[in-house]
């Protein structure tokens, strides 16, 4: 148990919380509007794999990157065109969109590429690291928090932006209206649908920026089950913020916590398969002790 | 006038479905004659292919059963108004568990595999039941929770292959299994294996618990209206926590059936998504276990006729998920082709009214 | 009064599944009045200001305001052309401050962010200005009722509406809050404002409005002047019938106290006392009504009764078997049957179809080892749907596409013919036409002939007077009085004692 005295495992805990807080605020501006964005896993798979392409095959970082988000993007809003305009049950649509994007991604590529599950023939960019000018000088502190991947701060301000806009916002407050009170919301003129998909193109933002960290930040290939559940991951993080992009925040870092200490114990030869399960079980344990806290206290609230 | 207005509203989602499938099978044409050389072979082998030999054919067979099973399991667990997708752990871990047995503990042909299945059908049935206990307890919501579980129960039943069982000069996959553990072989010269016979049992079964049994009935009234259902003296909880135990029940026979079936080793070094495609197929059925084979059979048919078309094509086979979501989405959206049915709703209602003014009068 | 400002033509609403909510409306409002829109539950009020509002689409039908003809794509276009409304679920966001609701939706900004001063100085300014004291700094969940509707009215008046809907205001006041509101409601019309007032209670239109609209079944019956009309010629339009329910009623004689409550208590999860040492006993082939203001506890007590809620203490004994404590299953099965206040909540599964909803709560006597007979269901659901006079197109067609009172006969089948010797019947003809409340009447009293007991709850005092043989009146979770001659007891006197004004004796109390 000596890693927690280890830097790189705090600088591991902040990359592996990267990709999963991108997605817990995808989750979150989503469920605040009163939408639940299933389709998470999917829109990173698929940012994940035309970031690759479009820098891969332009050999432009920026045109992966513009790629890959209006992948995302447009994926994320096709979900909420199902669902509001068809009025499509939001947990099918989720996983037929998630569906489609597993394997259609594995498809894309193999057609573009002739690769067949990871993007091995392409050269494709990644975002740089960043060196943060004063905080790296520090000792111990400059190691775990200077020296990340660039979206990795993107990802830290995302969630503080996020935490401004939905609570000191007119766009917030409609946000957070529409998701608790649509028929209030409603009676005042607010179009309901349009905050919704803005609130989704938002979310589908978020998300692609997760998706192209996985593919273009820490490593620059995409393979084809990169994404690994994080999307769903995501709705258990997002559960545990209970509405607040700072909780999400730390929710996130939990899971970070939780990948860091499987990634720790891979480099000391503990068999992959097994301490793969270590983020996801710690997840479920916190998620749970969560929902048993919120209930309690909802409870609580009642009898008063 | 009875029987018109049943037939009349089995119409309606008769057309939808077709419409579903049509369109997604258009959209997955029209991607092969973008992608492909020659789209017309590729076309060709994609709609015939499964026709084109006997072992072809069969292979639709046998795809189908795993599939009949994993409709079946999603059919009874969320026909109770929960969405859990946990019967994905149930079909895997219950593989897991078939082929530990299968390898390790020898026994007489025949009990052999009665007892590898009564195992997989008990592992898959506990696991089925977690997220519903937990949701009972915490209030955490069953689809995160399956969800999660699902890659747990992936990663901890391969490493238990991997740890007991591997084949060292192989490296991913498991010693053989024992002679007596596997089903033998129906057809001659095909894999179709004695499965088929136990999913045609399920499926009857299936259909007397779901539409001819009172706890069919139960359940159905209980996702439908879970508030209705209690206080009709019904009990609510009994009846959800039995038809997620069923369903991971049938999810873990149709996993230990795969494994024993199928292969003669353990081989499943990724997830499999049966369950996932038990989703469209329960919804391709309208949720009626007896039209479950047929779905299967058409989503084995697209996937094998899938495969075919990319055997030495330049067509990947992964287009089927693509197609399979298509369906989905459509099938799920309650306002497609919904207009068709409002301008019928709102003229009834009109005649309603003049008949009831008529008769007021 | 001022000239016509709005107007409708032959509006019709048909809801998705088929519902028929409005059919052929007519009625104009003049500028300046307080008009009223009266009509049973279900006659199709809401729906028809929905509309007026934007927020229903219009099936078809046109819609004249200031003599030119509008189309609303969203309550957006209302509140432009001058129309506001306080709906009868205040649509308020709980989580928000009073002020942010306000503003809600045409905030003022200072730079990029809310400027959440602002907002709470022009609630107090609006506030004083039409004198609706509300507080601005808290939050909605945390304000009463009375207030959340000040708030909803001041909304209005800050988006700028000239015609104001309410849709029944004083459903959820008390008497102190209603008169407050009527004060400004008339202060409002001084003012100029045109108010739309949507109410089922008489006096409260007689009191306060100019004209009126009878709506009934969905349709408009007829424009009136309040003046002209009286109360009882109102609710003859609204009804259809005369009030005065007469229905010929056999000598019976009754047999023992087959079920007897005691010192049965109950609080809320809100700490309300809902059920107070409550006494009560019903004897065999008695129809027993229960009178009482909503909200005094007999909705719970009923509830109790059926093996819905737990009570925290007390006694309930059937034929010397305690019911307390027993699920509903077990109460089923022990012969109590159950016609719910709310039969789209617990009555019936609205998506389902007649034949499964028919046969929900029996469904063991339907089946041999677990296997439901489909020649039974038949057979029972046939009968049914014959001797209830359900009128439906098949037995597979869905509940909700049945008309309330249609429904309502289907859930009072099912529950009359599961062969329990005690019936509780909780508001079983409110909101349904009057044709099917008359023939559930009949059906009460049938039961009755055969013997069986009933417990009818009711806030209708006539149904009360005309079905019941005994009325024992609810107050504040306890039995405030006992009436056991129902010839001589008139409404007033029900009203006397359901205000808790007038209370019987501890011992004629016990006899209860």
């Amino acid at each position: 148990m000596n890693f927690f005295t280890n830097l790189d495992f705090w600088f591991t805990v902040l990359r592996c919380t990267t990709p999963v807080l991108f997605a817990t605020m995808a989750a979150l501006i989503a469920s605040q509007s009163g939408l639940l964005n299933l389709g998470l896993e999917g829109a990173m798979t698929i940012a994940a794999l035309c970031g690759v392409l479009g820098s891969g095959f332009t050999g432009s970082l920026f045109v992966g990157a513009i790629t890959g988000i209006a992948a995302g993007t447009v994926y994320t809003m096709l979900l909420a065109y199902f669902i509001q305009h068809f009025k499509a049950n939001q947990v099918i649509t989720g996983v037929a969109l998630n569906l489609a994007a597993g394997g259609g991604s594995v498809f894309c590529l193999y057609s573009l590429t002739g690769d067949k599950n990871a993007s091995n023939s392409l050269a494709s960019a990644a975002f740089p690291a960043l060196k943060i000018p004063v905080i790296d000088g520090i000792p111990g502190l400059g190691d775990i928090l200077s020296g990340h991947n660039c979206l990795t701060y993107v990802a830290f301000l995302v969630a503080i932006l996020l935490f401004i806009v939905l609570n000191k916002t007119d766009f917030g407050v409609h946000i957070r209206a529409v998701g608790e009170s649509e028929e209030a919301a409603r009676s005042v003129g607010i179009n309901v649908e349009k905050v919704r998909y803005q609130a989704m193109f938002i979310s589908g933002v978020l998300a692609s920026l997760g998706g192209m960290y996985l593919s273009m930040g820490y490593v620059n290939r995409f393979t084809a089950s990169m994404v690994a559940g994080r999307g769903y991951i995501a709705l258990a993080t997002n559960a545990m913020a209970a509405g607040s992009a700072l909780l999400g925040m730390v929710s996130s870092i939990l899971y970070g916590f939780g990948s860091g200490i499987s990634i720790y114990l891979q480099n000391n030869n503990v068999d992959p398969y097994l301490i793969t399960i270590i983020p996801y079980a710690s997840i479920i344990v916190f998620y749970v002790i969560f929902s048993f806290y919120y209930k309690v206290k909802r409870r609580s609230e009642e009898t008063l | 006038m009875k029987t018109a207005g049943k037939k009349k509203f089995e119409w309606y989602g008769i057309i939808r479905v077709t419409a579903a499938i049509l369109i997604s099978l258009f959209i997955a044409a029209a991607i092969i004659f973008v992608v492909a050389d020659d789209p017309m072979t590729a076309l060709y082998k994609f709609l015939l292919g499964p026709f084109s030999t006997k072992r072809n054919f069969f292979n639709v067979i046998e795809t189908m059963i795993p599939l009949v099973f994993c409709g079946l399991a999603i059919n009874v667990m969320h026909k109770s108004g929960l969405f859990s997708m946990a019967a994905d752990s149930s079909f895997y871990f219950s593989g897991v568990v078939a082929a530990s047995i299968a390898i390790a503990c020898p026994m007489p042909n025949i009990v052999h595999q009665i007892v590898i299945l009564a195992a997989a059908m008990a592992v898959g049935g506990l696991i089925s039941v977690i997220p519903i206990f937990i949701k009972r307890k915490t209030g955490a919501s069953e689809m995160v929770v399956s969800l999660m579980m699902n890659y747990i129960f992936f990663n901890f039943g391969y490493w238990l292959i991997r740890k007991n069982f591997l084949d060292p000069t192989n490296g991913s996959f498991s010693t053989p299994f024992q002679k007596t553990a596997t089903l033998g072989k129906m057809i001659k010269g095909t894999n179709t294996h004695y499965g088929l016979l136990i999913m045609v049992a399920v499926v009857i079964f299936m259909w007397i618990l779901m539409d001819k049994s009172k706890f069919g009935r139960e359940l159905k009234l209980t996702g439908s209206n879970e508030n209705f259902a209690r206080y009709a003296g019904i009990k609510v909880t009994k009846v959800v926590f039995l038809s997620q135990l069923i369903g991971g029940m049938l999810a873990g026979l149709g996993g230990g059936v795969e494994m024993i079936g199928m292969y003669k080793k353990f081989q499943w070094i990724t997830s499999v998504s049966y369950v996932w495609d038990g989703i469209l197929i329960n919804l391709l059925a309208g949720t009626r276990p007896l039209m479950i084979p047929v779905s299967a059979f058409f989503i084995s048919y697209i996937r094998i006729g899938a495969l075919v078309m990319s055997r030495g094509g330049d067509v990947d086979s992964e287009i089927v998920s693509i197609i399979q979501g298509i369906m989905i989405l459509l099938i799920a959206s309650e306002r497609f082709l919904y207009q068709m049915k409002k301008r019928k709703e709102e003229r009834e209602a009109l005649q309603n009214q003049s008949l009831e003014a008529e008769g007021a009068n | 009064m001022g000239e016509e400002i709005l107007r409708v033509e032959d509006l019709t609403k048909i809801y998705p599944g088929g519902v028929l909510a409005n059919y052929n409306i007519n009625f104009s409002v003049n500028k300046g009045e307080i008009h009223a829109l009266v009509g049973e539950n279900g006659a199709g009020k809401s729906t028809l200001m929905k509309m007026l509002y934007g927020i229903e689409e219009i099936t078809s039908g046109k819609f004249y305001l200031y003599g030119k003809e509008v189309h609303f794509h969203s309550s957006k276009d209302a509140i432009a052309a001058g129309i506001g409304m306080v709906h009868q679920h205040m649509m308020l966001v709980p989580s928000l401050t009073v002020a942010e609701n306000l503003v809600l939706g045409i905030e003022k900004k200072k730079g990029l962010f809310l400027d959440k001063k602002k907002a709470i100085e022009e609630t107090e300014a609006i506030s004083k200005k039409y004198n609706l004291y509300v507080e601005a700094n808290k939050r909605v969940r945390d304000i009463s009722i009375g207030m959340k509707q000040k708030l909803e009215i001041l909304k209005t008046m800050y988006r700028g509406a000239k015609i104001i809907i309410l849709d029944e205001p004083t459903a959820v006041l008390a008497p102190q809050e209603t008169e407050e509101l009527f004060e400004q409601l008339l202060n409002l019309k001084k003012e100029g404002y045109t108010i739309l007032f949507i109410s089922h209670k008489l006096q409260e239109v007689k009191y306060l409005c100019d004209r009126l609209t009878v709506l009934k079944d969905g349709r408009s019956i007829g424009t009136y002047n309040v003046a002209d009309v009286t109360p009882e010629e109102i609710s003859r339009l609204m009804v259809g019938r005369d009030v005065k329910l007469e229905y010929d009623k056999d000598e019976q004689e009754f047999g023992d106290r087959i079920l007897t409550v005691d010192h049965l208590n109950y609080t809320d999860k809100f700490g309300t006392k809902k059920v107070d040492d409550l006494h009560f006993s019903l004897r065999a082939g008695e129809v027993l009504g229960i009178a009482g203001i909503e909200g005094n506890g007999q909705k719970e007590a009923m509830d109790i009764l059926t093996g819905n809620l737990k009570a925290e203490s007390g006694s309930i004994l059937y034929r010397g078997k305690e019911l307390t404590g027993m699920s509903i299953t077990d109460n089923r099965k022990a012969g109590i049957a159950h016609v719910p206040e709310d039969r789209n909540l617990n009555g019936c599964a609205p998506e389902m179809s007649v034949r499964d909803n028919l046969i929900a709560a029996s469904m063991d006597k339907f089946s041999s080892h677990s296997i439901l007979n489909p020649a039974a269901i038949e057979d029972y659901c046939n009968t049914c749907v014959r001797d209830f006079r359900v009128k439906t197109a098949g037995l597979d067609t869905s509940i909700k596409s049945l008309s309330g009172g249609n429904v309502q006969k289907a859930i009072v089948a099912r529950e009359f013919t599961a062969g329990a010797d005690v019936i509780v019947l909780n508001q079983p003809t409110r909101g349904v036409d009057v044709g099917a409340m008359e023939f559930i009447h009949k059906k009460i009293l049938e039961m009755r002939a055969e013997k069986k007991s009933l417990i009818l709850v009711s806030a209708d005092l006539a149904e009360l007077r005309a079905l019941s043989d005994r009325i024992i009146v609810f107050h504040k979770g306890k039995v405030a009085g006992v009436l056991d001659d129902i010839s001589k007891v008139t409404e007033e006197e029900l009203g006397l004692y359901m205000l808790g004004l007038k209370q019987d004796s501890d011992e004629k109390l016990k006899e209860a």
